[in-house]
């Protein structure tokens, strides 16, 4: 894998994707450098999870191009496409719910062969969510949506990513446990993680983004750093509840 | 009350060898949804393979000992039924894993059909004596109880070979990525799995049970014949809807549960039906237990969820 410095980690170029009769995305461009962190807000319904998923490789493309760390990745299937370093959390978490959290953990590591490092990365994990210590050998369905959401990011961190997606992990869970989420996303960015972070938390996505892309009916609209878009009179009217 | 010990012990071989098939359906319901109602006769080409290699072996060499040539014919007979696993999954399932439900099934059927005619075309309409390489020689552990080396076999065997399969689906890392992807295959590939392998290597697991089970049938019944494999899959399947369809655990207790009821149920039917029903209508117990498991819990013996899709 050859890239420049400069080149960006992922890149989509006028994505387009469709899927039961509806034309989801429409075009869109978007850019990642290195070691960002950057959210995708919108309104329901706007595009921002068929964008994850087409960008992690379980909705084809209707046209445009994904280019990830130098090359375009639109053929790669997902299971090649976290090989390469491209981690998602889906929406809903997608827990295994009948395996034990310990096996849900493990499956994030399904790809490894270093069973040292595997391990060294399960204690991390453990650091960093000690309530998940506590439930190991529990089946992962009798879990709280918090701890799902916990296990869900465990998980994906434990395949190394290069570059995670994040779709909603503040979804249906009390203010506390998302305060505490995003603790844990804000600290996997700190080690150089590329986050890709889709929310409708559009405040509190935008509050610990450095950038972030507003996203309305298929098509992006708004783009700046977070800081800007918080202060967006347009972004506060649609998504932080003001009125205009 | 020898009457009662020899038929639990029928049962008990007659169930190890419904639970071996069973759970060949049993994993692929799980893993696609899908009922392969070819499974059956994949057993029977299993058997019938093993048949070829053993008359074959006893042409070339027939001072060969009978446990030499059984572990051929086995070793012949597995590889065979895993690619006819393989295939029948790459070239008809995958084609229709996102169809309506009907179609897969009728393909399955279909399968079935195709199996059996060209099992019919390489080994003709007869039934074929089955070598019975190991003795049948039955022994009286108990005054008035017969149980033959060949039964001892197969109850050896089947739980050794179910021992194995649970810890290949509980303890190795194919065996988690076969229940992940079971339970969601979306997630399972977000997790690096590759989910046409896994589920090509579930077809190919549950058809080499089917052809241990096969050559174990064929061999306690010293008989092989190109229709054989309809009745056991059959029963397997009922086993498998018995203990709950999805669950390793449940095909293990349903084809038991099977076959003691079978067995037992022939044994006694005589006495139930005062002379009027023989043992040669022990067949009907399998569909009865089918039809009330169906009416009264569908879940099964073991199963936890409703399964809308058998």
């Amino acid at each position: 894998m050859q890239h420049e410095s400069s080149s960006p980690l992922l890149q989509l170029k006028n994505l387009q994707i469709a899927y039961g009769g509806i034309h989801a995305v429409k075009g869109i461009d978007l850019e990642l450098a290195k070691g960002e962190l950057v959210c995708l807000i919108g309104a329901n319904g706007a595009g921002k999870t068929t964008t994850l998923n087409a960008i992690a490789g379980v909705l084809p493309l209707q046209g445009g191009d994904i280019m990830y760390n130098g090359g375009t990745i639109n053929a790669l299937p997902a299971h090649k496409r976290l090989r390469q370093g491209i981690a998602l959390v889906p929406e809903g978490r997608g827990i295994f719910t009948r395996l034990t959290v310990e096996e849900n953990l493990r499956m994030g590591a399904y790809t490894r062969s270093d069973s040292d490092g595997i391990e060294a990365d399960l204690e991390k994990v453990y650091t960093m969510l000690p309530r998940v210590k506590e439930r190991l050998e529990q089946v992962a369905g009798t879990l709280s949506g918090g701890e799902q959401q916990m296990v869900a990011i465990g998980r994906a961190l434990l395949s190394r990513p290069k570059l995670l997606l994040l779709d909603e992990p503040s979804m249906g869970l009390a203010p506390l446990v998302v305060e505490k989420i995003f603790e844990v996303v804000q600290s996997v960015a700190k080690e150089g993680v590329t986050i890709l972070l889709v929310e409708q938390n559009a405040n509190l996505a935008l509050e610990f983004s450095q950038r972030g892309y507003v996203m309305e009916s298929g098509k992006i609209t708004l783009t700046g750093s977070g800081d800007d878009l918080l202060a967006d009179p347009k972004v506060r009217a649609a998504y932080l509840g003001e009125a205009a | 009350m020898e009457t009662l010990i020899q038929q639990i012990l029928n049962g008990l071989v007659i169930g190890s060898v419904y639970a071996l098939i069973a759970l060949g359906y049993t994993m692929v319901y799980g893993i696609l949804g899908l009922i392969n109602f070819a499974h059956g006769d994949v057993l029977m080409v299993g058997a019938l393979t093993a048949l070829q290699t053993m008359m074959f072996l006893m042409g070339v060499a027939p001072g060969m000992s009978p446990i030499a040539m059984l572990t051929i014919a086995l070793m012949v007979a597995i590889p065979v039924c895993m690619m006819i696993g393989f295939t029948m999954e790459r070239l008809a399932y995958r084609r229709l894993r996102n169809a309506p439900r009907l179609a897969p099934l009728i393909t399955a059927i279909g399968m079935s059909f195709l199996l059996q005619t060209l099992a019919m075309i390489i080994w003709g309409r007869n039934y074929h004596t089955f070598p019975q390489l190991i003795s049948t020689t039955p022994m009286q552990p108990i005054e008035g109880v017969f149980v033959t080396p060949v039964q001892i076999f197969i109850i050896i065997a089947s739980a050794l070979i179910m021992i194995g399969l649970s810890l290949l689906v509980n303890k190795t890392r194919i065996g988690r990525a076969m229940r992940a992807t079971a339970e969601n295959h979306r997630v399972a590939s977000l997790m690096g799995v590759d989910t046409n392998a896994v589920i090509a290597f579930t077809f190919v697991i549950g058809a080499a049970l089917a052809a241990v089970a096969g050559v174990m049938f064929a061999s306690n019944y010293g008989i092989a014949h190109y229709g054989m494999g309809f009745m056991p899959g059959l029963k397997a399947f009922t086993a498998a809807v018995l203990g709950g369809i999805g669950n390793l655990g449940g095909a293990m207790l349903g084809g038991i549960v099977l076959g003691l009821v079978e067995s037992l149920g022939a044994g006694y039917i005589e006495h139930m039906t005062f002379g009027f029903l023989n043992s040669s209508y022990q067949d009907i117990f399998a569909f009865i237990i089918l039809g009330l498991v169906l009416i009264f819990k569908p879940t099964g013996l073991l199963g936890e969820r409703v399964s809308d899709r058998a």
